[in-house]
């Protein structure tokens, strides 16, 4: 029987189901001797959570907390700075992705650039900087290159096939980040937010899409050493919903570990293959800043030496110094599930969509967006 | 060599002439146009309706339409959504020297095909020809005068009017993703692109107490509630489970991170009835797309906003489209 689209997702979004999971969820919730403070790590998940106003589904005594794991939200002003710098070089071609051209830095944004008269583009799939490189050969062709495990494997195809090509004017700027690192550096600093922030984490919801990739392996960590368990969900609602029963089923049963709920494409050990590749071209830098959440290690990969004539952060000068983020803004609060976006003073005001001060307004999976754009029903439990 | 359009054909003489009268007013004769004159004098109208779009869309020719139909009837169903028959119109064409005089010739075919289904004419035009790289092949601007038959406007929407959708959404903003994007789909996916007077015009037949209307173009049905929820200082609550997405259209909007309240429709529209007339309003719609429906109605609940019904019980806000329209990036 032939595979269609629709089977990815028809059957995740069944209202039936999902009423069936808020049952049970319910349910079983009761019987809970104290609140479960769930962290879905991805931006994806809250997307999901509040696009499908899942809270509505959920008893209050289990609870959502935000996460940093958007790959625009935890982007540090000063390497969106270097992307507007070389965009705006002569015979430069700046590609990335989605929502990045939006993000704020010191000096603008890519689409500040771009009304500038910089050639920025926005691509699909890296692999179509490949086409316009071709297309372009009198070019650099700069590659911004950003996300987690998830698309890091389509960055390192890129390399690969345009090596394969002999297409020789693409060049790269890697800003590829890791969730456990800074899953651990949530649960491990030890700065004055410790306690806070340390007590409210009970439990992570890991991404899907990232385990397809790495596996659950890369979780292993959370039970036995921090005494949190995971579960890897998927992103539809159903997914999601199934994942936080699979959580209360954990602490009911006085189990604490990884599971997979999003068995249909994750196991332990993922894609070897995407893994392989990935250490053929990059290794981890020893520290990597995060908006908000300051410089974590190992947490960002960069190319190898071997090959910094593809390393734009190399062959180009770009400043080095840090840069504050706006007083006002509390998107540090928000990435480590400190504060709810409706507890910064200038959300929905000063801040808005359409003019944001921090990049949780700017990115679709920003906590921040998705509570201007959904967020306000919230109290109306159905 | 195949023939192209030339800076030459641009320059008031011979062969902007030609150009014109082989080209374009060939297919678009009319009394008004052919007397040429450097305005065209019209009779009088009683409740005139003016209103005026230009069109730059890429790619040109798109599965179910071209931007000559696409310009036709983008005009024609502004006035219809007024309630007004499509009467004169102004056309003016901006076109990239180099353009093959072959595809100029199908837009305007197009265009002439779009034009009687309206029962509407052009009567003055214009042509410009700029250097190549100026613009992006052809660009299109129609003025359009109709004739008001009822007051549709959104000034006439109150509490308990219901909303209707007259058909699947958002097939325009994926057919043209997917061109642009070349991406393929075992099923194709065609525009929705068509002129809405006629449908109208039978709803109007049928004596249905029309409160409002508007084609979900740029910013899908999202813009289109969010707008009259803004003017009317009224709620617009939908329910997601009664409006259809084609499953190709689904496919791309799951692709790319799109929702499809915000894609572009260019046939499809949305219109507020009184409630004591919906049943059949949505009867006479289902007769040309058999997924119209009635989607929802006007409260107070949350006063200019759009709220959006789950079919697991959940609400939230549909807010209005912002910026470019983006794809996720995982």
């Amino acid at each position: 029987m032939a595979v269609e689209l629709k089977d990815f997702y028809e059957k995740f979004r069944d209202p039936k189901t999902i009423k069936a999971l808020s049952k049970a969820i319910n349910q079983e919730a009761q019987k809970l001797d104290h609140p479960i403070n769930i962290m879905e790590v991805c931006g994806g998940h809250t997307h999901t959570i509040m696009k499908y106003g899942l809270l509505q589904l959920l008893p209050k005594n289990i609870r959502f907390i935000h996460g940093p794991g958007c790959p625009v939200c935890i982007m540090p002003k000063e390497r969106i700075d270097h992307a507007y710098i070389l965009a705006m070089q002569e015979d430069v071609i700046l590609c990335t992705l989605g929502d990045m051209i939006k993000v704020p830095g010191s000096r603008g944004s890519l689409q500040d650039a771009r009304s500038k008269g910089a050639d920025v583009r926005v691509v699909y799939s890296p692999l179509d900087v490949m086409k316009i490189a071709k297309e372009n050969p009198t070019k650099k062709v700069i590659f911004f290159a950003i996300g987690f495990e998830t698309t890091t494997p389509m960055t390192v195809a890129l390399i690969e096939n345009a090596m394969k090509q002999k297409i020789s004017n693409i060049l790269y700027h890697i800003n590829h980040v890791t969730v456990p690192e800074v899953m651990r550096e949530l649960i491990d600093s030890r700065d004055e937010h410790i306690d806070s922030y340390n007590n409210q984490i009970d439990a992570f919801l890991g991404p899907s899409h990232v385990s397809v990739i790495t596996g659950s392996k890369i979780y292993e960590e959370f039970p036995t050493k921090y005494k949190r368990p995971v579960v890897v969900a998927g992103f539809e609602p159903v997914d999601v919903m199934e994942g936080v029963l699979m959580i209360i089923y954990q602490f009911l049963e006085n189990r604490c570990e990884v599971e997979i709920q999003y068995k249909r494409s994750v196991n332990r050990n993922g894609n070897i293959n995407a893994q392989k590749l990935i250490e053929k071209y990059f290794e981890k830098r020893e520290l990597f800043k995060w908006r908000g959440l300051g410089n974590i290690p190992k947490s960002a990969w960069r190319l190898k030496d071997e090959y910094e004539h593809l390393d734009a952060e190399k062959l180009y000068e770009l400043p080095k110094e840090e840069i504050e983020d706006h007083k006002l803004c509390i998107c540090g609060d928000i990435l480590r599930g400190m504060a709810k976006p409706t507890e910064c003073q200038v959300f929905g005001t000063a801040c808005t969509p359409q003019k944001p001060l921090g990049s949780c307004m700017v990115s679709s999976e920003g906590a921040c967006a998705a509570y201007y754009k959904y967020g306000n029903l919230l109290q109306e439990v159905q | 060599m195949k023939k192209v359009v030339t800076l030459a054909m641009g320059n008031g003489g011979i062969e902007n002439m030609e150009l014109i009268q082989k080209t374009i007013q060939r297919h678009l004769q009319n009394e008004h146009l052919q007397k040429a004159e450097d305005a065209t004098a019209l009779p009088s109208l009683t409740n005139p309706a003016f209103t005026t779009d230009s069109f730059t869309i890429s790619p040109i020719f798109f599965p179910g339409g071209d931007i000559g139909k696409l310009a036709i009837a983008g005009s024609c169903n502004d006035l219809a959504m007024m309630g007004a028959k499509p009467k004169f119109l102004s056309l003016s064409f901006i076109i990239e020297e180099g353009f093959l005089l072959r595809d100029l010739e199908k837009i305007v075919r197009s265009m002439k095909k779009e034009l009687s289904i309206n029962g509407a004419a052009i009567v003055t035009g214009d042509t410009k020809v700029v250097p190549k790289g100026s613009c992006d092949g052809v660009y299109i601007n129609v003025s359009a005068i109709g004739e008001r038959i009822i007051n549709s406007s959104q000034e006439n929407i109150t509490i308990g009017d219901k909303l209707l959708v007259s058909g699947d959404i958002a097939r325009h903003g994926a057919a043209i993703f997917a061109g642009r994007e070349g991406i393929e789909l075992a099923n194709s996916i065609e525009s929705d692109c068509k002129s809405l007077w006629p449908i109208v015009e039978e709803l109007i037949e049928a004596d249905i107490e029309i409160k409002a209307m508007r084609d979900a173009t740029r910013g899908g049905v999202a813009a289109v509630l969010n707008e009259w929820a803004m003017a009317t200082n009224t709620t617009m609550e939908i329910e997601e489970g009664r409006f259809m997405v084609d499953e190709g259209v689904q496919g791309i909007c799951e692709i790319l991170g799109f929702e499809p309240f915000v894609l572009a429709n260019e046939g499809t529209f949305m219109v507020v009835v009184d409630q004591n007339d919906a049943k059949r309003a949505q009867e006479i719609l289902q007769k040309h797309n058999p997924h119209a429906a009635i989607v929802g109605e006007v409260s107070d609940s949350y006063p200019g906003r759009v709220t959006l019904q789950s079919e697991w019980g959940t609400k939230r806000f549909l807010d209005m489209p912002t910026g470019e329209i983006l794809p996720r990036i995982c």
